[in-house]
């Protein structure tokens, strides 16, 4: 006899033997799928009418100019909205923000300007008291961090070298296992987080009194979730007993997390599996039927759709849009050799039919060589149709992460529940080569007191000759200059994390994850291609400065060729090698808040354009202000070897020095993939 | 020795089958009106070894699976035979599938060492894309600026010394698609025993920008890109699949 009746059914194990530990759930009782699509039921008239609700809410919030409704006085929490519905006799699965559909939430704690600013663009007024309680009396993350940034610091933002930083919005990123909700009850975890509280016991230093104020804040967390569930008339306090309430109770799990924070990518984890469990057991009690369980995953999904948050113009300028990242995670192999893919896995790729294609949920799949090949050919399929589909190197990542690790925004990989990271944006290792050659004064911004170039770093000696640049000498001074960088976006990024902790902590979230975890540290590089391909460009042909009446070194003349990173050409991909090893060497050697573990990405999807805005021309030829490439991606139109060339140099990159991951984009039309026939 | 080369393809998924390194050879004899690489026609290219050039495709050996390779084309890769000879000789020593995209313009007949030396090279090529310009031989001559002769002779070469090929035909609104020289064409294959495929290549107008590049007139100004009911049909002709009629 099972301790609750939502266990009854499932093979025991660890997981249930006063342990939090899904994984384990997971591989004792999920059931792998090696068929094809066929078993998929299509949309019931429900999910119709309640999609069609959505899409006239999304016709008339494009209307109204992007914002239909917002808050301009509740401040979010778990708790601040009663229940809200689209369609409360046709939705299977409920919640939502706020206490209507569309009505975006405000979310002061990053920063109040912020929020304020946000609400302006779109016509709406920012509560008096609102205001006047995060300007008087409670301060905002925001604010923490201006109070503790050096000059230098708000010098190298400004100057946009380091860009993108979560000094003023939510650091995002961090996915909590609301799987946990489902599995265990509310209660349960309440216990266990009670248990680990009173373990932290000895001497108070800091970090201890810090450690036990923030598991009070998860488990004050976990029970306004249980309060916020009570208010749609669920009780989440016991294990799910029903693929309907796992589904729900997840669900409910993860809505507290967006109503908790607006972080920069709210990823959901690795759900489908775990709730393929629950869908089976019901399938196979005769509880419902295949078209009711993809009812189910069609109402999660719809769910998922219409998360929204409140931001400011320049946030949707530097991504693209205002993507939520709600990144979910399918398939991919298990450890043991058998492959993670269930029917729940074709289920919820289904609803890119059943609802039509979306760029939200971020349907990531994790690719492998060994995946069924049944599943390979409907992930095509769908594709094809529908352009929806991110896919990732499962091959890749599960190596260093195992069998249980989702993915955070669009490449960052983290174990489910055990692995946290500090967001941390990126530097700008384009505009640092700049700096190099101008020791340390910027090429496009001034000084605003005296007029002249702005000097960001300390003042290195600069390049003084108007030869040709010799490579030896820039290869060295740049060396130093990313010397300099690293430590300074290091130390910024401590200030940041910190105050994010201190003034917007994450309660909900880390109430699901281990009271133990591990952090990373994830810092970022923008500019590698422009930046290897200059250092090509001196290297192998003549590149010679052309100074501005300040002396400043503001373009270049490039006499002959040089081999261009994208074309699987060792003497450029090299330079990118070195690039990425040494900035990560440098940033390696700090240290990092919380004894986080240092890691890089290169994944600027779509920011690439704002950052390479904002750095003049540089000596690979590019002209200053167009867009660096996206990610590790080669510098546009200079990849002349055709994909895979491209490709390969791309691969060359050692992942182990960017483990938050490395991304190329990469579009080709179907004629270039072959023939038809 | 060392091959002109116009430039490499890194992942070819429409010269020959399964994913191919392409290796583009510099000069062509034939200036046919509708080519969209005009600038593989006259000299120049980049001199490699044949060593380089197989040792660049065999970075790729793992994308080729078990269709793949590498595809010489052009410009018309037969007019440096030799280096196309050594090239493969290389890559067949590697268990590398080859194939060559070619007019066969090159081939002659009555030449005992045009055919020894294209004998050669049937020993080191796995599969031969036969590009049949225009199966009339005036018809051809305005089109590309040289009789059809070699190459339907180079046809019938391969074809008795049982040398796998793919026919493919550039399908031209007003040039190369009334019913009755597709019709032709059909009949002519009809006499070869190694046609593995044929393949219909629709006229598309994305060689233009090369030839304002070039400073050079577009000879086929105004010419649309066939319909999908066309390139359908003369699929259906050449492949001999419309039955009795």
């Amino acid at each position: 006899m099972m301790q609750y009746k939502g266990w009854e059914g499932f093979v025991p194990g660890k997981w249930c033997n006063d342990e939090v530990d899904v994984r384990d759930f997971i591989q004792r009782n999920y059931t792998p799928y090696e068929g094809d699509a066929a078993f998929l039921a299509p949309a019931t008239e429900a999910t119709k009418k309640l999609w069609e609700i959505v899409c006239d809410l999304s016709k008339k919030e494009r209307e109204a100019g992007g914002v239909l409704n917002a808050d301009t006085k509740i401040i979010s929490t778990l708790t601040s909205h009663g229940a809200g519905y689209l369609d409360k006799d046709l939705e299977k699965i409920v919640g939502l923000q706020t206490d209507e559909p569309f009505k975006r939430s405000l979310q002061p704690f990053g920063g109040i300007r912020i929020s304020e600013s946000a609400l302006q663009i779109y016509g709406y007024e920012l509560d008096d008291s609102v205001r006047e309680i995060f300007s008087k009396y409670r301060k905002t993350h925001n604010e923490g961090v201006f109070d503790a940034y050096t000059p230098e610091m708000r010098a190298a933002r400004s100057a946009h070298i380091l860009t993108g930083l979560p000094d003023g919005y939510g650091r995002g990123r961090i996915v909590g296992d609301y799987r946990r909700v489902a599995l265990y009850g509310v209660d349960y975890l309440i216990r266990k987080k009670e248990e680990d509280k009173l373990a932290m016991s000895g001497d108070m230093t800091p970090d201890k009194v810090r450690d036990r104020e923030e598991v009070s804040e998860q488990i004050k967390a976990l029970k306004a979730l249980k309060e916020m569930a009570a208010s749609y008339g669920c009780d989440i306090s016991q294990p799910a007993t029903t693929a309907q309430e796992a589904i729900q109770a997840l669900y409910f799990g993860y809505l507290g997390a967006v109503k908790d924070q607006n972080g920069a990518a709210m990823s959901i984890g690795r759900n489908s599996t775990f709730l393929d469990i629950y869908i089976e057991r019901d399938l196979a009690k005769g509880l419902i039927t295949e078209s009711q369980a993809q009812e189910f995953i069609d109402h999660f999904i719809m769910k998922l759709r219409i998360v929204k948050f409140m931001r400011t113009k320049e946030y949707n300028e530097l991504f693209s849009g205002d993507p939520t990242w709600v990144t979910e995670v399918i398939g991919g192999m298990g450890v043991d050799g058998r492959s993670l893919v269930t029917k729940s896995s074709f289920r919820i790729l289904h609803t890119l039919d059943n609802l039509g294609p979306a760029p939200e949920p971020n349907l990531t799949v994790l690719w492998s060589k060994r995946l069924p090949l049944a599943f390979k050919r409907y992930c095509a399929e769908i594709s094809i149709r529908t352009s929806s589909i991110q896919y990732e190197s499962d091959d890749l990542m599960r190596p260093e992460m195992g069998d249980d690790y989702c993915i955070a925004c669009c490449i960052s990989c983290m174990r489910v529940g055990k692995d946290m990271q500090f967001f941390g944006a990126r530097a700008n290792l384009a505009k640092c080569l700049l700096y190099a050659i101008n020791g340390g004064k910027d090429e496009l911004m001034k000084d605003k007191k005296t007029g002249k170039p702005m000097q960001v770093s300390p003042e290195f000696m600069p390049i003084t000759s108007n030869d040709a640049l010799d490579f030896e000498e820039v290869k060295a001074k740049f060396d130093n200059m990313m010397t300099w960088l690293a430590e300074l976006y290091v130390n910024t990024l401590n200030v940041i994390h910190y105050m994010h902790d201190k003034y917007c902590y994450e309660s909900l979230e880390m109430a699901l994850h281990d009271t133990k975890v591990r952090r990373f540290f994830a810092t970022g590089i923008a500019g590698l291609s422009c930046a290897a391909d200059s250092l090509s460009a001196i290297k192998y042909a003549k590149v010679y400065p052309i100074r501005n009446e300040d002396g400043i070194v503001v373009d270049f003349r490039i006499e002959g060729e040089f081999p261009k990173y994208g074309n699987n050409d060792d003497r450029a991909d090299e330079l990118a090698v070195w690039l990425l090893k040494t900035f990560m060497k440098k940033v390696k050697s700090h240290y990092t808040y919380r004894e986080s573990v240092p890691t890089t990405s290169i994944l600027t999807i779509t920011s690439n354009v704002v950052y390479g805005k904002k750095t003049g021309n540089t000596p690979d030829g590019r002209r200053g202000g167009t867009p660096l490439a996206p990610g590790a991606n080669p510098m546009h139109g200079r990849d002349s070897n055709g994909a895979l060339a491209s490709l390969e140099s791309v691969a060359k990159l050692p992942y182990e020095y960017s483990r938050d991951g490395i991304s190329n984009t990469f579009s080709i039309t179907p004629n270039s993939l072959g023939k038809e026939d | 020795m060392t091959g002109r080369i116009h430039s490499f393809e890194s992942f070819g998924t429409v010269d020959g089958p399964g994913i191919r390194f392409v290796v583009f050879l510099q000069g062509c004899p034939l200036r046919c009106q509708y080519c969209h690489n005009p600038d593989t026609w006259g000299h120049g290219g980049e001199e490699h070894t044949a060593e380089d050039v197989a040792a660049r495709a065999l970075r790729y050996r793992n994308y080729f699976g078990d269709k793949g390779g590498v595809t010489v084309t052009g410009g018309e890769p037969l007019l440096q035979t030799e280096f196309v000879i050594e090239l493969f000789t290389i890559l067949k020593s590697k268990g590398i599938h080859t194939c060559v995209d070619t007019s066969g313009i090159t081939f002659r007949a009555d030449d005992p060492e045009s055919v020894k030396k294209h004998e050669a090279l049937l020993e080191v090529t796995d599969l031969f894309l036969l590009d049949i310009k225009h199966i009339d031989e005036e018809a051809c001559k305005k089109l590309t600026g040289h009789s059809n002769r070699n190459t339907l002779v180079f046809a019938e070469f391969l074809s008795e010394r049982g040398k796998k090929m793919w026919i493919r035909q550039v399908l031209v609104p007003g040039l190369t698609d009334s019913e009755a020289s597709l019709r032709r064409t059909r009949v002519f294959l009809d006499k070869l025993n190694t046609v593995e495929k044929v393949e219909v290549l629709p006229y598309h107008t994305l060689g233009v920008v090369k030839y304002e590049k070039l400073g050079m007139e577009y000879p086929l100004k105004g010419v649309e890109a066939p319909t999908k009911e066309s390139v359908q049909e003369a699929k259906r002709i050449l492949r001999g699949e419309e039955g009795d009629v």
